[in-house]
């Protein structure tokens, strides 16, 4: 009961770091908001566009490998989901998943290669 | 007095008890961030032979960052029409609860920890990837064309540098057998893990670089190709909360490496046990900080295609090898 009670302290800490974290900003702005002036005019709420007339939408198109790169991240952060535990409980799995997990890496580097070999990895 | 109280069953009083405490390391982080500013502008001021902030609060301008903070207080807030208004206010916060959500799980020493979380390395990486969705709401929302770029390319190198950035720590977890943090000091009783690691140790060291979009991996807000990349727009306060995370970050990244590579309170050798662990904590913590200020004044900023080369080309091989050298060296040896 005891350790369970320990547990739920520990996630009610990271609650509270929560509030605390979303806590400060609004109240720092709050007080921002009674010390600072407000005087809005027209020019100071047009979009900045290094003084030139800001013409257009502003959500322009942009390079499609930000998006090929977002792809990247997925499948590489899920291989990481899998390798932490198994890093955990290493001492116990041994040898055989040592050499399943070699065999997994293999083929997602196989995978990188491949991309590489594609050109996806280069910034142009 | 604590160990009961985080035995006792949670409730609205533990609530009240922990958010006091939380409060005070939150007051203390901010003095940390305010001071950490200005001793960055002293350490690149020496760097490059000059003094640095000298008239505000002595010779040393000990109160120039807290002069900072007021006038960014007083400033006017502007919000642009055409931004999208929920998420240009919504945007500073989200970049900033994560940041002071990970200091939860540091131990600083081995009294003086908040939650002792068995997941708790994990959690670490787990939540400093939430700020991620602050800037690239904060570069959306804008509706500002330098912003949207901004954004999207702090997106692509952070997540291109958090890949190498969690597989190098697996090192360490391979060795450990852990992700408690607690455990992990522990582990280092006979010897650091930057000796066990020294591979781990420098990709996390050029990751967390670029996590933290330090130089020379400050693209996302090259000033002189970006104007000031996703927080173009932001003024006063609202702005003030994208860098303050950005150096509660700083905070917590030096911790961890602490940590996990420099045996976190440990003494380096048994015969120095008598000086209390807060203070080889903030020894090597400070050794750490001053080696980030030191990258700052010393390297130039990075081109953005060899960025993104460098994270997958050469970072992500050299952790995965090390990954698995670390494995096979384990199997062998210990």
């Amino acid at each position: 009961m005891e350790l369970l009670n320990v547990y739920q302290n520990n996630y009610l800490i990271v609650f509270v770091f929560l509030c605390l974290g979303v806590l400060l900003p609004v109240v720092a702005l709050y007080l921002g908001k009674l010390l600072r002036p407000h005087k809005p005019s027209e020019a100071k709420l047009t979009t900045y566009e290094s003084g030139v007339e800001p013409f257009h939408d502003s959500r322009v198109q942009f390079n499609v490998r930000y998006y090929i790169f977002a792809l990247m991240f997925v499948i590489f952060d899920v291989e990481t989901v899998f390798l932490y535990p198994w890093a955990v409980a290493y001492d116990k799995l041994g040898v055989f998943a040592l050499i399943e997990m070699l065999i997994f890496v293999f083929l997602l580097l196989l995978g990188l290669v491949y991309a590489w070999k594609k050109k996806v990895l280069r910034w142009i | 007095m604590i160990q009961e109280m985080l035995q006792s069953s949670p409730g609205w009083f533990n609530f009240i008890f922990f958010f006091i405490f939380g409060l005070v390391l939150l007051l203390v982080v901010l003095g940390f961030v305010t001071y950490s500013i200005l001793a960055e502008r002293k350490v690149m001021g020496y760097i490059q032979l000059r003094h640095g902030p000298n008239q505000l609060g002595g010779r040393f301008g000990l109160l120039q960052t807290v002069a900072d903070v007021l006038k960014l207080l007083l400033k006017e807030d502007i919000i642009p029409k055409m931004a999208d208004r929920p998420m240009f206010i919504l945007a500073p916060v989200i970049a900033f609860a994560p940041s002071f959500m990970v200091l939860a799980t540091i131990p600083f020493t081995d009294r003086f920890q908040f939650a002792d979380l068995g997941v708790g390395l994990l959690y670490y990486v787990a939540v400093s990837g939430l700020t991620v969705f602050g800037i690239l709401l904060g570069g959306w929302a804008s509706n500002n064309k330098y912003s949207l770029l901004g954004g999207a390319r702090a997106t692509a190198q952070m997540i291109s540098y958090e890949i190498p950035l969690v597989m190098s720590v697996l090192g360490v977890i391979l060795l450990s057998g852990s992700l408690n943090l607690n455990d992990i000091v522990h582990a280092q009783k006979h010897g650091w893990f930057i000796l066990l690691q020294p591979i781990g140790f420098i990709v996390f060291l050029i990751a967390s670089t670029a996590e933290l979009s330090r130089t020379p991996f400050d693209l996302p807000e090259s000033e002189s190709e970006l104007v000031a990349g996703y927080h173009t727009e932001y003024t006063g306060f609202r702005w003030a909360f994208f860098m303050l995370a950005e150096y509660v970050y700083l905070f917590a990244m030096t911790a961890l490496i602490t940590i996990l590579f420099f045996g976190g309170w440990m003494a380096p050798f048994g015969f120095l046990d008598f000086i209390p662990g807060a203070v080889w904590f903030s020894l090597k913590f400070c050794v750490i900080l001053f080696l980030y200020l030191w990258f700052r004044s010393t390297f130039p900023r990075m081109r953005a295609d060899k960025l993104m080369e460098f994270a997958w080309k050469i970072l992500m091989p050299v952790a995965l090898a090390n990954i698995m050298l670390t494995a096979i060296i384990k199997s062998l040896f210990f």
